[in-house]
């Protein structure tokens, strides 16, 4: 099982609904987000591009994060999900400096804090992630790679797609649909 | 123009608009650990060469601040972290591919050694003190025996750790200032560097001074030569490594780095250490005082510059 | 302005009169939570419909195990949201919790000379209120009692004001909104567009969006089912100066000079007549004035509009192409914010038009036919007949208009020496009108000759500072309100209730309208016991239940008769004067207006000056959502869009805050953010409405950006319904003062 998501950044309006969704589902304290929009605007005007994407933690199958933590609070766990476990967490940031895609911070508490393909809370009860089941443009997908079925695996075969800094290496579980 | 832009507000503690994540804890950590492996590597280095007469601060007098210097850098370290009530976690597993994690091990064993070391030297310092228990003249005695055993462990832990402080950076290949496998050794032979430069200091003894000078003027030489190296090995990679060595070559940290590490952190010690040597008259502080000034700076420069420094996408 | 009577008060300066609160409210809001205790599972979750935009989508309140609101939900049944709310849908639950929220009633008093608000009993507050309302009726006759409200608070307020003997009631969702567009349609087809919009997004093949920035403007279910139609590969073709989210998804985006749509509109319906790409039975069927409409675009070429647009004559033909192509599976967007340059009625006119000759009105992919729940209203007396009609402050004008012109009532408020109406008390209810109103100074001249201005507000926005009494009414999460009938293609009934007690003390815009009817001696308009009562009563007649709604949140009906979408060759009587589709105005005509559109020019910027544009950002709404902690956590400013090149000429640079002066040389109180982008022309400069708050007491939106009202001072009004045309103000670069937050004291 390999949980994965994928952006339909051609669909994606970049209203934040996710951004929200998770912060109230997830009890993300204000002043944090687990996820968060970027807008890439190419060209001159009127000759213009926008590229919106709705990015979070990738999910690295290799991932610098798991790597680098000295107490392995940072761990993988079903379907390939990277988590955190907050009582093994000591906070030395390590983890933090070492995603390239700036997806975790530190919660107030203490512990280091990124998303969780809302695993536990959600997913294992079957239902979808928050920011999936939110969107207003259905333009995010998730499931199990290794289910030809779920929805992730079925729009990856019909459409193009990149992921982000590939040559970093940390082969991300989050495909951005171009 | 191109404009990249996060239009949802995020403004996570620490981490925008650029990380921030480590202050002045990790690099000061770095510098005394740096420090302390300096020393205790030539305080090893001697004793295993049987020459602790020629070299009495090195062995003897200066390890007397490394249990300091190990402590109050672990303490800085601990100040860092977040979730400091589970700090004993560190201690629960060994993770090898974390140099966090091996590096704290590290730390682990060579300060007690430190400790040891600075005792069996008051014993030697203070030999009419009466140490009370049967059980510490028999320690003493078994750590006597052998001291050249424990003097290969330590010589082998200080490079550990002299090189760990650099290699801590450079595991994180999300930060291409950072991720530059020079850094490792850079950051050791900054740390015997500043070892040096704290014996001289130290030393009451005009030959041991020389002595060290000579060897700082070489792990100076050694330094520049990497640091060189360095930027030539971002310049001729991707982007982004571009990217990072231009903070330092026209970027924000120009200044600090080039005059205050380079310059007067290196160039110009070397270069009194030299005059010192052809016998000219210098203050014999001034080299060292500079070097260790230089190897502090170097460390807050990387930290910062390198949580500065990013991946475009 | 004469030297404030009524001075402005930040409500920081608030008084506190040392007043005991507890014991001091009303019997407890009529039961409210009775049914909400005990019953754990019950208590989960509980069904409402989303207040922070008028799109009112349905969703579900749930509550963490201590009891607070955790997260709101839609609703699945819900044909405005399918189970997905918007941002501020979701981020509602902000609403709620923001603890700058109006806690009390407060009344206006003058203390050593210094006016402030003094904290009251709602039966200080209601008890003044209606003796005021009172001595004004008989001074003056109840007509002089006006009504502004925005919201669900309408219903009860207008129900007791015209229980009370006035149909003053007005909305800025007219006159600053969608009216160009429902008149327009109202005299092209008989009937309005509706909100939510009776648009088929969902099966279009084509979709034209003329300045409608969904993606931005997140009305929710346009929104989705534009997602919808992506997927399904329809062309998108956008006109917008700016290059909106929309404009970004779009085959075709047109890059239109400012202020000159209607002649490209006119110069598209050349094209199709003229390569006969044109629905030809449609048009022969239903239609009325089509040789007219011939003769009369003749002279509108794309060659002709090119010169005007700066759209190049090519892409003309080629978008009218796509959509002839896609017709009658077409949808050239009415709109909706449609107040822009003051012939706004004669533009969505020419709308209007181009979707009837595609054949678009009436058919799927196009605009159906909306049907809603035949829902009666809770028995009471008939209201009195009032002796003078709201419409009657402008009369002789904007007779076309359908709705009541809000700054119509507005300028009669004023008094003038040619004016008999002069309207005594303002009741402001969920409106902020110093954000709403263009022209503040105007605004602020007619609060001045008021009696009396009470605001029921659920936040200490600018309208409150000039309030005599200000209400506190709690938020949509805890409170009942009317069932939402709504017009869909399937009718549905969808229910709010409150999830929990009114925080502080606020109370609900039921209550406060039925305790205040009650002290105006209109207690036998509110016969129910409580709002429970009546709603059972309502839902009841429609052989639904009070206890079933709590259950399923939305109820959806089926259809009486089978015409969402015209049928094939059937005869249809539209609600026109010649019974057909009116190409050729006759209303229009009648009234003295073209009946035809006619291209007229606008305004352009002078020199050194940029047009004010200014639009929606997905995560706000208006001012209303400013304090929201979370939506600000999201947005806490506007900024200023400026091209590159604007900025290279002013040395402008990112991030920098700037002031703005206007062409009557109006400065912005505050200062705003430079973002330099691509997104936006040379020739304008953009912000996002709604920022610019100076009421320290909202902590965080005060001082946060500007707010486009102030900057808006040149206003057209469209003469056809009396539309507030907003969009020919130009702003120039003030660099002095430009910290940010900082305001400039008079
Ligand atoms: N400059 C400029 N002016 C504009 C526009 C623009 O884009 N630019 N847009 C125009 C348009 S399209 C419209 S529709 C109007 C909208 O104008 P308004 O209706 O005035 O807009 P809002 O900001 O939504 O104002 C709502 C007020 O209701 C309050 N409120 C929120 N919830 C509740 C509640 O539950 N009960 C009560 N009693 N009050 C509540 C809010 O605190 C706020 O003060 O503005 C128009 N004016
Ligand atoms: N998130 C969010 N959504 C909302 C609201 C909100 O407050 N927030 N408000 C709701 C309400 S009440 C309304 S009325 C609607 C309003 O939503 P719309 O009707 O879409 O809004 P407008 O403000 O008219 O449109 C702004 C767009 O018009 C463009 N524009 C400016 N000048 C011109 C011009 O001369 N020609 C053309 N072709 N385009 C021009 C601007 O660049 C901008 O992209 O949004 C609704 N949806
Ligand atoms: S909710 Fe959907 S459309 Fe909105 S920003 Fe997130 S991914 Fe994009
Ligand atoms: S995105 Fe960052 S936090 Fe997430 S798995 Fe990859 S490296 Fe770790
Ligand atoms: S902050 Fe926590 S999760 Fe991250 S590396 Fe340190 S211990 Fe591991
Ligand atoms: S998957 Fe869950 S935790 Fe991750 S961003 Fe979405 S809502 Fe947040
Ligand atoms: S569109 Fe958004 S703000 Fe408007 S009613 Fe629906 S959820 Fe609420
Ligand atoms: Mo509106």
């Amino acid at each position: 099982m390999r949980y994965a998501m994928a952006v339909d950044t051609k669909k994606c309006v970049g209203c934040s609904d996710c951004v929200v969704a998770c912060q109230t589902e997830n009890n993300v304290p204000i002043g944090y987000c687990r996820d968060w929009i970027v807008e890439v605007t190419d060209g001159t005007y009127p000759q213009l591009e926008i590229e919106i994407r709705s990015e979070r933690c990738n999910h690295c199958e290799n991932a610098p994060c798991v790597r680098c933590c000295p107490t392995g609070a940072s761990h993988y766990s079903d379907g390939g999900t990277v988590l955190v476990k907050k009582y093994h967490c000591i906070g030395c940031g390590a983890c933090i400096a070492s995603c390239p895609y700036d997806a975790r911070f530190p919660h107030p508490e203490g512990y280091v804090d990124k998303c969780t393909f809302c695993l536990d809370n959600r997913v294992k009860k079957g239902m979808d992630p928050a920011c999936v089941s939110v969107c207003p443009t259905k333009c995010l997908y998730f499931g199990d790679l290794d289910d030809p079925r779920s929805p992730v695996s079925q729009i990856l075969k019909k459409r193009k797609y990149k992921t982000l800094i590939p040559e970093a290496g940390t082969k991300p579980h989050l495909y951005f649909l171009i | 123009m191109r404009e990249e832009i996060i239009t949802s507000g995020r403004m996570n503690p620490m981490i925008d608009p650029q990380l921030h994540i480590w202050h002045w804890h990790i690099p000061l950590y770095l510098f005394l650990g740096g420090l302390a492996a300096g020393i205790l590597f030539f305080a090893a280095l001697y004793t295993i060469l049987g020459k602790e007469k020629e070299n009495p601060t090195a062995v003897k007098i200066a390890p007397f601040i490394t249990p300091i210097l190990l402590v109050v850098g672990l303490f800085a370290l601990f100040l860092d972290l977040n979730h400091q009530a589970y700090f004993w976690r560190l201690y629960t597993t060994i993770r090898l591919e974390s140099p966090m994690s091996w590096g704290a091990w590290t730390l682990m064993v060579v300060t007690p050694i430190s400790f040891i070391w600075c005792a069996l030297n008051i014993k030697e310092i203070f030999p009419r003190w009466d140490w009370k228990f049967k059980f510490l003249y028999d320690l003493d005695a078994f750590f006597r025996k052998h001291l050249i055993t424990m003097s290969w462990i330590l010589l082998i832990f200080s490079l550990i750790l002299g090189m760990y402080t650099g290699i801590l950076f450079s595991a994180f290949n999300a930060r291409p200032l950072w991720n530059t496998s020079i850094l490792g050794p850079l950051f050791l032979t900054s740390g015997l560097s500043t070892g040096a430069a704290a014996i001289i200091l130290m030393s009451k003894s005009h030959e041991e001074r020389l002595r060290f000078a000579r060897i700082d003027i070489m792990l100076i030489g050694i330094e520049m030569f990497l640091i060189v190296h360095m930027f030539m090995g971002f310049l001729a990679s991707t982007q982004v490594h571009i990217e990072a060595a231009e903070l330092f070559l026209g970027g924000p940290y120009t200044t600090p780095f080039w005059l205050f590490v380079f310059t007067l952190g290196l160039a110009v010690p070397a270069i009194l250490e030299v005059l010192e040597l052809r016998k000219f008259k210098v203050p014999f502080m001034i080299a060292p005082i500079l070097v260790l000034m230089g190897g502090l700076l170097f460390r807050f420069i990387i930290a910062y510059a390198g949580q500065a420094s990013r991946w475009l996408y | 302005m004469k030297t404030s009577r009524r001075q402005f008060i930040k409500t920081s300066s608030l008084y506190a009169g040392g007043l005991a609160m507890a014991g001091s409210g009303l019997k407890a809001a009529s039961g409210l939570l009775k049914n909400l205790g005990g019953n754990v599972e019950g208590l989960s979750r509980t069904p409402t419909y989303c207040e922070i935009c008028f799109w009112q989508c349905a969703g579900w309140v749930y509550k963490d195990d201590d009891g607070r609101i955790q997260k709101i939900i839609g609703n699945d049944d819900d044909p405005h949201c399918n189970g997905r709310l918007c941002p501020r849908g979701t981020g509602g639950v902000g609403m709620y919790h923001d603890e700058d929220r109006l806690k009390t009633p407060l009344i206006r008093r003058t203390v050593d000379g210094k006016q402030v608000f003094e904290e009251a009993t709602w039966e200080e507050a209601l008890d003044f209120i209606a003796e005021k309302m009172k001595s004004v009726a008989a001074e003056f006759g109840p007509e002089c009692v006006v009504l502004f409200s925005h919201g669900s608070g309408g219903a009860h307020l207008g129900h007791m004001l015209k229980a009370f003997g006035s149909q003053s009631i007005s909305a800025p969702s007219f006159a600053q909104c969608r009216g160009p567009r429902e008149v327009a349609f109202l005299t092209t087809y008989g009937d309005i567009v509706y909100s939510p919009e009776r648009t088929d997004i969902r099966d279009s093949r084509c979709l034209v969006f003329i300045g409608y920035h969904l993606g931005e403007n997140m009305h929710n279910g346009q929104v989705q089912e534009m997602s919808d139609a992506i997927d399904k590969g329809a062309t998108i073709i956008t006109v917008d100066p700016r290059y909106s989210v929309a404009a970004s998804k779009s085959k075709y985006w047109l890059p239109i000079k400012p202020a000159t749509d209607l002649a490209l509109l006119l110069s598209w319906i050349h094209v199709l007549i003229e390569n006969g790409w044109y629905d030809k039975e449609y048009v022969e069927k239903y239609t009325f004035g089509f040789e007219q409409l011939r003769e009369h675009v003749k002279q509108y070429t794309p060659e002709w509009a090119y010169g005007i647009t700066t759209i190049d004559p090519n892409v003309i033909r080629r978008t009218a192409k796509e959509m002839y192509d896609a017709s009658p599976a077409v949808i050239v967007h009415p709109g909706r914010h449609t107040t822009w340059y003051g012939d706004d009625t004669q533009r969505l006119r020419a709308v209007a038009i181009l979707n009837a000759i595609l054949g678009s009105w009436g058919r799927r992919g196009g605009f159906y036919f909306p049907e809603r729940v035949q829902f009666p209203e809770y028995p009471t007396p008939a209201y009195p007949v009032p002796n003078r009609l709201p419409t009657e402050a402008y009369a002789g004008k904007y007779n076309l208009a359908n709705e009541v012109v809000s700054n119509g009532i507005c300028d009669a408020t004023i008094p003038s020496v040619d004016s008999d109406c002069n309207f005594k008390v303002w009741l402001v209810n969920g409106t902020n009108l110093m954000l709403a109103l263009p022209d503040q100074k105007k605004t602020l001249q007619a609060i001045q000759a008021l009696e009396l201005v009470v605001v029921i507000d659920t936040m200490p926005v600018e309208i409150t500072g000039y309030a005599d009494v200000v209400l506190p009414e709690c938020t949509f999460l805890e409170r009942y309100d009317m069932v939402r009938v709504s017009r869909h293609r399937e009718p549905t009934l969808a229910l709010r209730m409150p999830a929990t007690e009114p925080k502080y003390h606020s109370k609900p815009g039921d209550w406060i309208a039925r305790e205040l009817g009650i002290r105006l001696g209109l207690a036998a308009y509110f016969p129910w016991k409580d709002m429970e009562e009546h709603l059972d009563w309502q839902l009841k007649q429609v052989g639904s239940s009070l206890e079933e709604m709590k259950r399923i949140g939305v109820k959806k009906f089926p259809r009486q008769y089978d015409d969402l979408y015209l049928h094939e060759g059937e005869d249809f009587f539209f609600n026109t004067n010649t019974g057909k589709i009116e190409l050729y105005s006759t209303d229009m005509e009648e009234e003295g207006f073209p009946p035809l559109p006619v291209y007229t020019e606008h305004e352009q910027p002078p020199e050194g000056f940029y047009r004010l544009n200014y639009g929606r950002a997905p995560m706000h709404t208006f001012g209303r959502t400013a304090n929201n902690p979370n939506l600000t956590d999201l947005m806490d400013e506007n900024t200023l869009w400026v091209n590159p090149k604007v900025a290279n000429l002013w040395g402008l640079e990112n991030d920098q805050y700037i002031k703005l002066r206007n062409q009557d040389g109006i400065v912005s109180t505050f200062s705003i953010k430079v973002r330099i982008t691509e997104r936006i022309r040379w020739d304008s400069v953009y912000m996002v409405h709604g920022f610019g708050h100076d009421n320290k007491k909202l902590s965080r939106a005060h001082g946060r950006g500007i707010n486009d009202t102030e900057l808006i001072t040149n206003v057209k009004i469209d003469p056809v319904m009396g539309g507030t045309g907003m969009r020919s103000n130009f702003v120039t670069f003030v660099f002095e003062n430009d910290n940010a937050g900082e305001e400039v004291e008079a």
